[in-house]
């Protein structure tokens, strides 16, 4: 049964897209029907693909708190023989490359170091690009690929200082128990430079909210790099690999790249005369307790919602109930550092009519986010300022 | 289902508890199909035949749709050259022209 959107001091609301059947939902795009589908350990999530399996939130989710629950966090896979068993006890994740100790450490080693936490919201490269026009090749996602959670683990750079990193070193490579159905596709794997890997943030992650990672969101043991897409974020963590010369597989040498210029953007359709690794999120906001289409009853209305950057934090949200014309300052809430999502609200006077509400965060580096939306090959990046049009009677 | 829920609650016991046997994880069947063509028969046998090695029916449907032959041939070219899909270039032709009339 699919949840209803609550919403909170504004009146009804109609909920857009949504067909009467509970089990399907349409994104607001061609081709955008999806079902939604109970994994164990799931609830019912957008159902982009199957094998590998390919799970959106459902962006009513974003309004229940500022923190993701781990039964309704997004799933990304790439290659589709990802693991179904695992033994915990004989898991282990290997450090090794250019270091003076090798090691091959169990859940137990891991645990028996000193713990870290950060609260961090993992975000697709690809979040949005169902919305990009023209439309590319690729996942189809609207807005919920994306989610906040309290990861807990050890830092990378405790176990790379246990191994000892040799001098040369360049970079740091990451590979997971998932791989590719046949021998010849190129094996997810990715890296990072040496010195973000010794950030003392970038952590191997065993728990999300307190509790196991979910198998889906990379049981047992998975790396998050805060702040950066996750692509980064490599599930079922078995392998450390440290290198004295650039990694050169296929997902970090061709693939997950964007314009390499000061927008990261080119003219749309046309393609980037040079390219770079993606790297930290653009900033972006969401109203959260209105969906694109509601109705509501004219008068006071509490609208929320949150906003997130690459790791500068959210200086400001800006409201604007006129289609940007005009903007009011939003009330910033709690904070939960700032690789998190920062909840805001707002009350608004609303008018009989129809009204587009926008929303726009400014963070600590003085970033803001565009009111057009710009253009890239891979439909990456995006954060255009959003709208949501809705009708007050 | 009963499956399902006894694998749910083992994972949440797990996290206290001392660690036991090998966990499993039990992934729902693909369900998404391709749809028939007049006159395309070829394509969409050869995209049953090899496409479904790899991934499911929905990385497909999903795609924005009158995309048309050039999206579609360098979508099956990049499976071919990237991913290295043992597909022949018969097969792919045929592929390509079904996608691009199907989708």
């Amino acid at each position: 049964m699919l949840r209803r959107d609550v919403l909170f001091g504004v009146g009804a609301l109609a909920l857009a897209g949504r067909s009467a059947m509970a089990d399907e939902v349409n994104l607001p795009f061609g081709n955008g029907a999806r079902n939604l589908v109970a994994y164990p350990g799931k609830r019912p999530l957008l159902q982009m693909t199957a094998r590998p399996p390919q799970l959106e939130t459902p962006f009513s989710v974003f309004d229940e708190g500022v923190i993701t629950k781990n039964d309704a966090f997004f799933v990304r896979y790439h290659l589709a023989d990802i693991p179904t068993k695992i033994d915990p006890e004989a898991f282990r994740v290997e450090i090794k490359g250019l270091v003076d100790k090798p090691l091959t450490l169990s859940l137990i080693d891991l645990k028996a170091m000193p713990q870290s936490d950060i609260v961090a919201v993992n975000q697709c490269s690809g979040n949005s690009r169902g919305f990009f026009e023209p439309r590319m090749a690729g996942g189809q996602l609207a807005n919920g690929a994306m989610g906040n959670a309290r990861w807990t683990g050890v830092p990378l750079k405790a176990v790379l200082d246990k191994a000892g990193v040799k001098a040369g070193a360049v970079q740091v490579s990451f590979e997971g128990l998932d791989g590719p159905v046949i021998p010849e596709t190129p094996d997810f794997a990715k890296a990072l430079p040496i010195e973000h890997a010794n950030d003392g943030e970038v952590m191997l992650a065993l728990a999300m909210n307190g509790e196991d990672l979910p198998w889906l969101n990379g049981y047992p043991l998975r790396l998050v790099v805060p702040g950066f897409y996750g692509t980064y974020w490599v599930k079922h963590l078995n392998a450390v690999t440290v290198l004295d010369k650039p990694f050169e597989g296929f997902w970090m040498k061709s693939a997950y790249r964007i314009p390499d210029n000061p927008c990261a953007c080119t003219e749309p359709g046309k393609a980037s005369a040079a390219t770079r690794p993606i790297g930290r999120f653009t900033i972006r906001s969401f109203v959260t307790n209105l969906a694109d289409g509601a109705t509501l009853k004219s008068g006071r209305a509490e609208l929320r919602g949150i906003a997130f950057d690459g790791g500068s934090g959210i200086k400001g949200v800006e409201v604007s109930t006129d289609d940007g014309r005009s903007w009011m300052p939003a009330k910033l809430g709690q904070d939960l550092g700032r690789y998190s999502f920062r909840p805001w609200t707002l009350a608004v006077d609303l008018s009989p009519g129809a009204h587009a509400i926008r929303v726009k965060a400014t963070g600590n580096d003085g970033a803001s986010q565009p009111m057009e939306a710009s253009w890239n090959p891979a439909g990456y990046l995006r954060n255009v300022v959003e709208t949501t049009k809705i009708q007050v009677s | 289902m009963f499956l399902v829920r006894s694998f749910a609650t083992g994972l949440v016991l797990a996290s206290g508890a001392a660690q036991a046997a090998p966990k499993t994880y039990a992934l729902p069947e693909p369900t998404a199909q391709f749809k028939p063509l007049k006159s395309h028969e070829t394509g969409l046998e050869a995209a049953q035949a090899n496409c479904m090695s790899c991934h499911s029916i929905d990385y497909v449907t999903m795609q924005p749709p009158g995309k048309g032959k050039a999206f579609w041939e360098s979508e099956v070219t990049k499976m071919v050259k990237v991913y290295h899909a043992p597909i022949g270039e018969a097969d792919a032709k045929a592929i390509s022209a079904y996608l691009a009339d199907a989708y």
